[in-house]
């Protein structure tokens, strides 16, 4: 089976500024995890204190129950890909991987099995300099696989893959999920996550926002809305108003309108004598779940001052 | 799936030996072009240098008072002052580029997630580094000694390997590569960046030397503690003349250990900085 990602009160500062604040969360094997958050969330802080790389201000993370810095090989535990730009540009990506290999004293043979795997057999011998973003995110895959691990983390991992890259990387991910791996993915976009994770843990400024399966989430925030256009704005807001609804006008003139189904806003509107021009029923998408989640966290928005 | 590729969820027991880290630091090291061009470069620094300056000696021989004949010491010619100067700074480089270049490029994260033990894999780092640059280093000496005496004995002005000093002379100039690029190294920890490191290392090394002499007891003791000093000092083979007095003069013994305190101290500060702080 494999193996848990266990953090219990995981706080991190820096000086007076809390990256990750009493974070307690478990991630369980054979799921795809999607951690999801606004940039500056403390995503990459709580997986780097997970490896070991940063030390925690406070509380633990193990993996397997073990502190990932008291381990003194890591590559069979945990696989990683942090950063793409975490590699020597000066060497070949088979110098690269066959270096972390040998350093945990896996096989040349595996170099080889893991570059075909993530289709970088034919660049094996071109230096790292050289690869777009997408074939150093390959390579990076390439390198959290090399100890065949129980756990796999991803720091972004859709960034720079073509639509082709992306769709490989989602396969693989549910592909080691169906192995009872743990696979643990951060991203600040729930596109990424619809069609790959199962489960999701959302968070903003270092705290725990939710954390569910990607079905509750959807369920928890689809508040159908339905858009009207009128030439009487105003009026038709009054009624709906009235009748319990929350209206807002949106930026196009129409109106967005919460809390009554789309046949009573027509209907109410044809008994008022307000003309309609247009009457949609709309679904919230799991992306607008996810804003609506983080609205209150986000750390850098833009056009407006803090 | 691909039959054989994601084999099985669980870890097996494999123990953590030590020699694969100096393995892995040995494909590191190799794998870079610029470590085949630096050591490239030091190795004919030195003995081309060398030969340069053995050469002006043998021109100028004939020229030669027979005071000036009896006073040369024949290491000054395969040992020149100039490169030394060279291979100071380029050893020196070699070692801050070796560690300083894993924080540059974020290296040092993938291999710290791969290798949680921290002080092992610096210490295979700074065993494979300073074990490299000690062979080149002595390969260069010998070389310099070998090619310089014998364009010399053709003027029955060389010196032989057996001869007092001589062996000194070849360890002395040898090994100085290891302890600058050790130096290198501990600079490259301190500060995390390359070319500061590299910066700092070449005063520290080079130009701090040059604004102590041997006058005051104090200066002299600074002065003495320094690695390209106490070289100078193992490269003479005979008490200065006469007319030349050092009110403090150094000791052979005391360059040795001025040798190994650099190497041991670099050492220990490269293992302990990068050891404590989160890459």
């Amino acid at each position: 089976m494999g193996q848990v990602i266990e953090l219990t009160a995981l706080t991190k500062r820096y000086g007076r500024t809390t990256a990750v604040d009493d974070l307690t969360l478990t991630v369980r094997p054979g799921h795809v995890t999607g951690f999801l958050g606004p940039n500056g969330a403390g995503k990459s802080t709580t997986l780097r204190m997970i490896l070991g790389l940063t030390t925690p201000t406070g509380g633990t993370a193990t993996v397997d129950g073990v502190r990932f810095a008291d381990r003194p090989r890591g590559l069979r535990y945990a696989g990683a890909l942090l950063d793409a730009g975490d590699v020597h540009g000066g060497r070949s990506a088979r110098a690269h991987l066959a270096a972390l290999a040998r350093s945990n004293g896996i096989a040349g043979a595996r170099v080889e099995e893991v570059l075909r795997e993530v289709g970088l057999a034919a660049a094996a011998r071109r230096r790292i300099g050289g690869f777009s973003l997408g074939m150093r995110q390959r390579l990076g895959i390439a390198a959290a696989l090399l100890g065949d691990p129980p756990v796999l983390l991803f720091d972004e991992p859709f960034n720079g893959l073509d639509p082709e890259g992306v769709r490989w990387v989602r396969g693989l991910f549910r592909r080691l999920a169906g192995e009872g791996r743990t696979v643990f993915v951060s991203s600040h976009l729930m596109s990424e996550m619809e069609h790959c994770a199962d489960r999701l843990v959302v968070i903003g400024r270092g705290r725990l926002i939710a954390e569910q399966s990607l079905a509750d989430l959807a369920a928890r925030s689809t508040r159908t809305s339905v858009v009207v256009r009128t030439p009487d704005p105003a009026g038709l807001a009054a009624v709906l108003t009235a009748e319990g609804a929350a209206v807002r006008p949106e930026d196009d003139g129409s109106l967005a309108v919460t809390g009554l189904t789309a046949a009573r806003v027509g209907d109410l509107a044809f008994a008022h004598r307000i003309p309609l021009h247009e009457l949609t029923a709309r679904t919230a998408s799991l992306e607008e779940a996810f804003m609506e989640l983080t609205a209150a966290s986000v750390e850098y928005l833009a056009g407006e001052a803090r | 799936m691909t039959a054989g590729l994601l084999r099985r969820p669980s870890a097996p027991q494999v123990p953590a030996r030590f020699r694969d880290l100096l393995a892995a630091e040995w494909i590191k090291l190799w794998s870079l072009r610029s470590t085949w061009g630096s050591l490239a470069l030091i190795l004919l620094s030195t003995v081309g240098l060398s030969v340069h300056a053995t050469l002006a000696t043998y021109a100028d021989w004939a020229r030669w008072s027979a005071e000036q004949r009896a006073l040369l010491n024949p290491l000054w010619d395969a040992f020149p002052q100039q490169a030394q100067m060279f291979v100071v700074l380029a050893a020196g480089s070699v070692g801050a580029i070796a560690v300083g270049g894993e924080y540059a490029t974020g290296l040092l994260r993938t291999t710290f997630a791969a290798v949680p033990a921290r002080r092992a894999v610096t210490g295979a780092k700074i065993i494979v580094v300073a074990g490299v640059m000690t062979v080149l280093g002595l390969l260069g000496a010998a070389t310099a000694f070998g090619v310089s005496q014998a364009i010399l004995s053709a003027r029955h002005a060389g010196m032989s390997v057996g001869e007092p000093g001589a062996l000194r002379g070849i360890l002395a100039s040898g090994l100085l590569v290891p302890v600058c690029a050790l130096a290198g190294m501990g600079f490259a920890a301190l500060v995390r960046h390359t070319a500061p490191a590299i910066v700092a290392a070449a005063a520290a090394l080079l130009l701090l030397p040059t604004a102590v002499d041997e006058d005051e007891r104090w200066t002299a003791l600074l002065r003495h503690a320094m690695p390209v000093p106490a070289w100078q000092r193992l490269i003479e083979i005979s008490e200065p003349p006469p007319w030349i007095t050092i009110a403090h003069p150094a000791t052979i013994s005391g360059a040795w250990t001025t040798y190994a305190a650099w190497a041991a101290i670099s050492a220990l500060v490269t293992v302990l900085a990068v050891h404590r702080r989160d890459p």
